[in-house]
């Protein structure tokens, strides 16, 4: 590379004077490393972005030359379309749903689990295994367990005399439910490791010494172990936030959406007015729409819960 | 008695007993292997022992369902697919992903923290949400329907929280080997791989089974991307065959079976690398 130079050059013990010597072969080096990363980065997530804006001005079909400008139009119609306002709904619903059961258990499971217990790396391996499995395999999996006869229906069947098969997934009032524990069955894996992460960084000196203080199990949770966890409570809210707002592999899988729109995301409204329908400039308006909701959340909650975890980064 | 001391052991807050604890965590674990056990079981039964008894052991033991799989073509097609799309995938992103957290570890810049918060911005715009203009770019690049069309997209997203392991990770070599490989008369490219990426492996460790995991079980993607048979990948396999084998759920579970096997058996040589892959992508972010 060009730099031997240059490079022995800007090798002095001071960084400072590292910092001031950037010379053209040390300039052509840094690009060169950058370059390839740059291309595909910028390329496929960046451009995309500012594509899908352009587009979403225009009724297309993703064939013709782009001519049938319409201005912000698609923007207003899928706003006020109540079935994308239902999907956001439906979004909000798993989101909070996730904040108030999924993340709620994983802690509680990391807590359990705690430092040393016997078996503690055979759990860690279970509770985290559904996280490696394919979206679309626990979709079918769940399908089944989720059988109008056979499964979940058999199993209560069994217990519960006169059982009336429910429609977990037929049923427009409970199918949200239904995805939800599948969708907890899949993630809560992922929180649980890393509550179990963050408990390990603290030190255990400080909840023994609260005890030989004489306060009770639950005070030292509450107010030594959860406050101490507090940059992991908040990344793992942030995370599945972020995660409910784009979710659709399983719900694809599972129901598409159905029955009669009741378990539409955003992310399925979307690939359906796209990919099934052809209507692609206004997909593309969803989509930014989409982008923008995950993206002004993230912002603030960045902004307002996480900035001072993250001081300095 | 009078001598009784309380000795805290250092165990678990959590306010109940260790037998409570134990029971509480197979109680989950059952929750948690249930199901797969359910999917391993009833891939040995024919369609109406599957419907009529889901929750008994199979009697009698059909086998056929797992070795019709096994000697379809289509399936080791899509194993084959999925493998190829995920070490390609990996390659790249080792590649491109370190070069790149080299220069923001190692190379100070004026602008550099701005390109690098650049960078890390992809975090927050996921595949999911750009699926369709990614799929007109790709179309527009004529790669519609090829693996390529797969792999590229796949490096371009991973490439954020890689960029963001391994920089934390170089970060963590020393300075003073950096100077006395430039002082030996090294180049930089020199120093990146022979010095800094041997010294780095377990974060390229991370982010190589991140990525593995990511690729194998992407599902979006192909589905936007591949069109015809001969190209799909394990996930779009899994929909295919339970669509056409709609009631027979017991060639579906056979299915999804052996096409979760390769993920659990790697997750289990790799758990390690994978949860030190999320800690670090997520607790340094």
């Amino acid at each position: 590379m060009h730099s031997v130079a240059s490079r022995a050059d800007a090798a002095q013990p001071l960084a400072v004077s590292r910092r001031k010597r950037i010379d053209r072969g040390y300039a052509l080096t840094a690009a060169a490393f950058l370059l390839p990363s740059a291309i595909v980065y910028g390329l496929f997530v960046f451009f995309p972005l500012f594509q899908a804006f352009y587009y979403g001005l225009y009724d297309w079909n993703g064939l013709g030359p782009l001519e049938d400008y319409v201005g912000l139009q698609n923007y207003r119609d899928v706003l006020s379309d109540e079935i994308f306002r239902n999907a956001l709904k439906h979004n909000i619903i798993i989101l909070i749903l996730s904040l108030l059961i999924q993340l709620p258990l994983a802690l509680g499971l990391a807590l359990v689990v705690g430092r040393k217990m016997p078996g503690r790396a055979f759990f860690r391996t279970v509770f985290f295994l559904p996280y490696v499995l394919s979206e679309v395999v626990t979709g079918v999996l769940w399908s089944f367990l989720y059988h109008p006869r056979s499964g979940l229906n058999e199993l209560i069947g069994k217990i519960v005399p006169n059982h009336e098969s429910i429609g977990w997934l037929s049923d427009p009032r409970i199918v949200l439910y239904s995805l939800f524990v599948a969708i907890t069955w899949k993630f809560v894996g992922f929180h649980f490791i890393l509550y179990l992460a963050g408990l390990q960084s603290i030190p255990a000196e400080l909840e023994e010494s609260a005890k030989l203080d004489g306060a009770s199990n639950l005070r030292v949770i509450r107010d030594i172990t959860i406050p101490l966890l507090g940059p992991t409570v908040r990344l793992t809210v942030f995370l599945s936030a972020i995660g409910s707002l784009q979710f659709f592999d399983l719900i694809w899988v599972m129901t598409e959406g159905g029955p009669i729109d009741s378990s539409q995301t955003m992310a399925t409204y979307m690939y359906k007015f796209s990919f099934q329908r052809f209507a692609l400039g206004y997909g593309a308006a969803a989509s930014l729409i989409i982008f923008l909701i995950c993206f002004v959340f993230a912002l603030l909650y960045m902004r307002f819960f996480m900035n001072r975890d993250y001081a300095g980064a | 008695m009078a001598t009784h001391v309380e000795q805290p052991k250092p165990r678990s807050v959590v306010p109940i007993g260790g037998f409570g604890r134990l029971l509480v965590c197979l109680v989950a674990a059952f929750v948690v292997l249930a199901p797969l056990g359910v999917a391993v079981m009833n891939g040995l039964k024919s369609k109406g022992q599957v419907v009529n008894r889901p929750f008994s052991l199979p009697d009698p033991v059909l086998w056929s369902n797992y070795t019709d799989i096994l000697r379809s073509h289509a399936f080791w097609r899509q194993l084959g697919n999925s493998a190829l799309v995920m070490l390609a995938t990996t390659f790249l992103i080792l590649a491109f992903a370190s070069a790149a957290a080299f220069v923001f570890a190692r190379m100070p810049f004026r602008g550099r923290e701005f390109l690098f918060t650049f960078y890390v911005l992809g975090l927050l715009f996921p595949l999911a949400v750009a699926i369709l203009p990614v799929y007109l770019l790709i179309r527009e690049l004529g790669l519609v329907d090829t693996l390529w069309g797969i792999i590229l997209p796949q490096v371009a997203f991973l490439m954020p929280l890689s960029v963001l392991i391994l920089r934390n990770f170089f970060l963590g070599v020393p300075n003073e080997l950096e100077d006395a490989a430039y002082v030996d008369g090294a180049t930089a490219f020199q120093f990146f791989t022979r010095i800094l990426l041997p010294l780095a492996r377990p974060g390229l460790a991370a982010v190589a089974v991140l990525t593995m995991v990511y690729s194998w079980n992407n599902f979006f993607l192909p589905l936007v991307v591949l069109n015809s048979e001969k190209h799909w990948t394990l996930p779009l396999g899994v929909m295919q065959y339970s669509g056409q084998y709609s009631s027979d759920w017991g060639a579906i579970l056979a299915f999804v079976t052996l096409a979760m096997l390769p993920a659990i058996i790697f997750y289990l040589f790799a758990e390690r690398q994978i949860i030190a892959g999320l800690t670090a992508g997520s607790l340094k972010g």
